[in-house]
């Protein structure tokens, strides 16, 4: 066999093991009853839950909790299919959470009844949208 | 112009440019490649003249769109859009130039610019090379123009979108159906985060080498296309050494700035947008190193067109996949949607169909050298190590494309719903793919300057391999590195810089000007040995002390990463003694910080000082002055002493941004061999305070009484003819209480109001209170009655919590090392692109060229 047919053998291999390896690394987006049964299977990988902070009838958000020293807090989602889950994360609330349209949470389970983030990111509408002109004649 | 007419003139010019640089530039990509096709010399002429003469018309006309452009900008000209959403009349001029290519068009725009004028260096500096070198540079023309043409075909298709639209075509706002030819006093301004002397160097530098990586694949193209098939590597090296520098330096800009003002919480964060630039270069690194060798000793030629190939497909791709908005929530700054996607994706595949295809028809006819290279020499261990650069590519970029991938399999009904890889996973991947690429440059260097024999390979290796091996172990054990992935990396960035560092010794003495290639690899090494340390080992210090409890939900397996201050309150902090001082505003002009407690507002631009300001020991501002800030950026002071008592100042930011809400910046204490970097997580809303009740004091005056603990006394009683704002009637009578608060640090003064009433001989109620606040004590006061009976007096306090903040602060070590070494990388590629320059120009004077 020639070096250079080696060489090509080496590298799509190399290739197919990048493909599995960040395939297989990277987080899917699921739902928290997914996410639950997963842990449940054992499965400790992190996940990306979407969804909305909970809002009662009149659109006000509840169950936002921070703790005493402000320094971690505990929320509730819910997420694309409805399903309502409390999510605890140890850092201050970041600053513009309250104004989120939609929540990813990146984390897991640490029990049945705990959704623990490690990470948060937020889609907030801009304070203006381009969209109109506040203008008097 | 008169008062409230629309200057419809200026935009209609800078959209004349925009049509005669498209047509232009496809009568220059036709003619140059009438000119490289035609076999009669005078025909082959006159076609190159038509080229050259449509390539000037549509070099003129990008120049034109720029400065008609820029002009809508300067005069503030906001019945445009790209004026009204980009620019102020607020800005200075140089961030005029900045909001410039703040916006998709802009930037197209920026990228044309420097495309013109590299045509037409080419076009100057070339013999042989113009015709068909050009055609491939006009048809890269005729795409980009197109993305800014703005011109409706057929009565549905848009072709591009213009950065001459007015305001009243880009929006529906009701005001334009009342007014059509009202203009808004006032632009939405540039975005106040990207107001930074970054945003005016790191853009044009990018796209620069943006810009310079068609040059290579230009020269490729051509080669394949004349059947040039050897000639076109040396004149595209120089160029493709040009651009590897400048797209370099471009991403070390962009890393600088996200560690200096993002708070991203470092230098580099895997986002699409980062690695959207870093996939390309890393081909195009691999591509010189190719191209090097089959200069050298005619081998990997098929490998250099290849690479050259992709680089410039993966820039399209990247283009693509950053401006055609398929990342979505994937990327924290890619542009908005212009819908645009059909003609970015029809950008990428002529190129890639027309330079795959033209491969595929030439293979056969490429030369390659029959001979296997030998494992012992240096082809052999330059084209292992280009490979190693693609692949660590191709990681990169495959992870990134997962929003891509997810869209394909749900296009063919598949489920595929891969979440972005986190930052941490790209790091650990590329760590051995990097300490790869150093060992490999560290031996293949050797080759390189050595013919090796099989023996003579560990003779050579020795003594660097030695010294590698002393200097990790002793910085292992005084550093206490434990993890392997680390202790590679580190072996293997030190083996490189050894290495290097004994063929510079060599070489230097022999001819400096061949050195380029080995202080690149040094610089290699110690970038590499900078993010080990400073990314590997950077660790979070503000861990929480305060004693309090964590949440009951959970135990106590969370280690708090934050630390609350409240104000005047000192902590301890990593050997340093903390303590929060306040709110602190920048004037627009000139250094220093103003306290916001010694300032009273005037508008949200202008401020008075009510007592004089001193920054450094150094007078700033006298009582009364009037000061301009910046309303939108918040400072807060954060002291820290250390053990010696030597005082440092931090002052971390937060930016109530219109565009992206409240965007914290990190404060850095730099020291040699580390950096402190801090930012403020979260701070008080201020709207959100909870008072106590309220409680009462009857008191004389000079009694001692004690507010939240606080030794407290009214100093003063007299009668006022105004307060605060609130005019005092005829028939009322004001009285003031200074009261004096003892803090821990300061004395406070608070003097609330007390009104009378004459002829209802009572307060009226609330409106005869006028409170007065200590924002530094969380105190507010109001005085609430007299006494005369008794000569006492009733003040009343409200408490509430202090002002705090909640802060971050990591330590970065080493991070100087990284620094010095993008500055090493930059001077060894200068040397390396001069070398490769000389070369070409030597052999254009022998008429080669």
């Amino acid at each position: 066999m020639k070096k250079s047919h080696i060489i090509a053998i080496v590298v799509i291999a190399a290739a197919v093991a990048i493909i599995i390896s960040a395939t297989g690394d990277a987080s899917t987006y699921l739902s928290f009853n997914e996410a639950k049964e997963m842990s449940v299977n054992g499965k400790s990988d992190e996940v990306h839950v979407v969804g909305q902070l909970k809002k009662d009838q009149e659109g006000h958000i509840v169950g936002v909790a921070p703790s005493a020293d402000k320094l971690s807090f505990t929320f509730l989602m819910v997420d694309e299919k409805g399903t309502e889950q409390t999510v605890y994360y140890n850092e201050p609330m970041p600053a513009d959470f309250m104004r989120s349209e939609q929540v990813v949470v990146i984390g897991k389970y640490a029990d049945q009844q705990l959704f623990v983030a490690d990470k948060i990111l937020m889609k907030c509408p801009s304070k203006y949208q381009e969209e109109t002109i506040e203008a008097t004649l | 112009m008169e008062e409230g007419m629309i200057n419809t003139t200026v935009g209609s010019v800078g959209h004349l440019f925009v049509i005669v640089s498209f047509v232009a530039a496809i009568m220059a990509a036709f003619s140059f490649y009438k000119a490289a096709v035609h076999s009669g010399l005078e025909g082959k002429r006159a076609w190159l003249q038509n080229g050259r003469t449509a390539f000037v018309i549509h070099a003129v006309a990008v120049f034109g769109i720029v400065s008609t452009l820029f002009y809508i900008i300067y005069n503030h000209l906001f019945e445009y859009h790209y004026a009204w959403s980009h620019s102020s009349t607020r800005l200075p001029v140089h961030y005029m130039v900045s909001s410039f290519w703040e916006g998709q068009e802009g930037s197209f725009l920026l990228w044309m610019f420097w495309h013109a004028i590299l045509g037409l260096v080419i076009m100057v500096t070339n013999k042989y090379w113009e015709a068909s070198v050009m055609a491939v540079f006009s048809s890269v023309q005729v795409f980009l123009t197109s993305m800014i043409l703005g011109v409706v075909f057929w009565g549905s298709f848009k072709l591009g979108s213009s950065p001459f639209i007015l305001l009243r075509d880009a929006i529906e706002a009701p005001i334009f159906l009342q007014n059509p030819d009202f203009i808004p006093e006032d632009g939405t301004g540039l975005n106040p985060l990207l107001q930074n002397y970054w945003m005016v160097i790191h853009p044009p530098t990018l796209f620069l080498g943006f810009a310079l990586t068609v040059v290579p694949f230009a020269y490729a193209i051509a080669g394949l296309w004349q059947r040039r098939y050897r000639e076109w590597v040396r004149p595209a090296l120089p160029w493709a050494l040009f651009g590897a520098a400048v797209l370099g330096l471009g991403i070390l800009m962009g890393g600088y700035w996200a560690y200096e003002t993002l708070n991203f919480g470092g230098y580099w964060n895997w986002d699409p947008v980062e690695n959207a630039v870093y996939v390309p270069w890393l081909f195009l690194i691999a591509a010189i190193h190719t191209m090097i060798s089959f200069k050298k000793s005619n081998t990997a030629l098929k490998a250099s067109v290849i690479l050259v190939v992709l680089m410039f497909i993966l820039i399209l791709y990247s283009t693509f996949l950053t401006r055609s908005g398929i990342l979505g929530e994937a990327s924290v700054h890619s542009f908005t949607d212009l819908g645009l996607s059909g003609q970015l994706l029809a950008y990428l595949l002529f190129f890639t169909i027309m330079s795959v295809a033209l491969m595929v028809y030439r293979w056969k006819e490429l030369p390659t050298s029959s001979k296997e290279a030998s494992t012992y020499s240096r082809e052999f261990w330059l084209f292992i190590g280009a490979l190693l650069l693609c692949l660590m590519g191709f990681q990169v970029i495959f992870s990134t494309s997962f929003p891509v991938i997810n869209k394909i399999v749900e296009l063919f009904g598949g489920v595929s719903n891969l979440a972005p890889l986190d930052a941490a996973e790209y790091s650990s991947a590329q760590l051995w793919f990097a300490a790869g690429v150093a060992i490999l440059s560290g031996i293949g260097q050797f080759f390189w300057w050595k013919k090796m024999k099989k023996g003579e390979l560990w003779k050579e290796l020795i003594t660097p391999l030695v010294i590698t091996l002393l200097v990790t172990t002793l910085i292992i054990v005084t550093g206490d590195i434990d993890k392997l992935s680390y202790i590679v990396l580190l072996l293997a960035a030190i083996f490189t810089i050894v290495a290097n560092g004994k063929i510079l010794w060599n070489i230097w003495r022999a001819n400096p000007k061949l050195s380029g290639g080995a202080i690149t690899h040094i610089g290699v090494g110690l970038v590499l040995i900078g993010i080990l340390f400073s990314s590997g080992y950077s660790r979070v210090v503000s861990l929480n002390n305060s004693g309090l409890l964590i949440s009951r939900e959970m135990s106590d397996e969370f280690n708090r990463e934050n630390l609350l201050l409240f104000l005047n309150e000192t902590r301890t902090m990593n050997n340093y003694e903390i303590e929060y001082k306040g709110e602190r505003l920048e004037p627009e002009e000139g250094s220093g910080y103003i306290p916001m407690s010694k300032i009273d507002r005037i508008d949200p631009f202008r401020v008075v000082a009510t007592e004089d300001i001193y920054y450094n020991d150094e007078l700033l501002y006298e009582t009364g002055e009037e000061i301009r800030v910046h309303p939108e950026n918040v400072f807060y002071e954060v002291e820290l002493r250390d053990a010696g008592g030597k005082v440092y100042k931090l002052y971390p930011r937060i930016q109530d941004n219109p565009q992206m809400g409240l965007a914290p910046s990190p404060s850095i204490k730099r020291d040699i061999t580390k950096d402190l970097y801090a930012h403020v997580v979260l701070r008080m809303d201020k709207d959100e305070v909870e008072w106590s009740e309220p409680e009462e004091f009857r008191v004389s005056q000079n009694e001692i009484f004690y507010v939240n603990d606080y030794v407290s006394r009214i100093t003063e009683i007299h009668q006022v003819k105004k307060a605060k704002g609130i005019k005092i009637g005829d028939n009322e009578i004001a009285v003031k209480a200074r009261i004096e608060v003892q803090g821990e640090k300061d004395t406070y003064v608070a003097e609330p109001v007390f009104v009378v009433n004459l002829e209802q001989r009572r307060v009226n109620d609330i409106a005869g209170l006028i409170y007065d606040e200590i924002p530094g004590l969380g105190l507010r006061f109001a005085f609430q009655n007299i006494h005369p009976e008794s000569d006492e007096f009733s003040i009343v306090a409200y408490t509430r919590q202090k002002d705090w903040i909640i802060l971050k602060a990591m330590e970065k070590p080493m991070i100087n090392i990284l620094w010095l070494g993008t500055l090493v990388l930059m001077a060894g590629f200068t040397l390396a692109t001069v070398r490769r320059y000389d070369e070409f120009r030597k052999m254009r004077k022998k008429g080669q060229e």
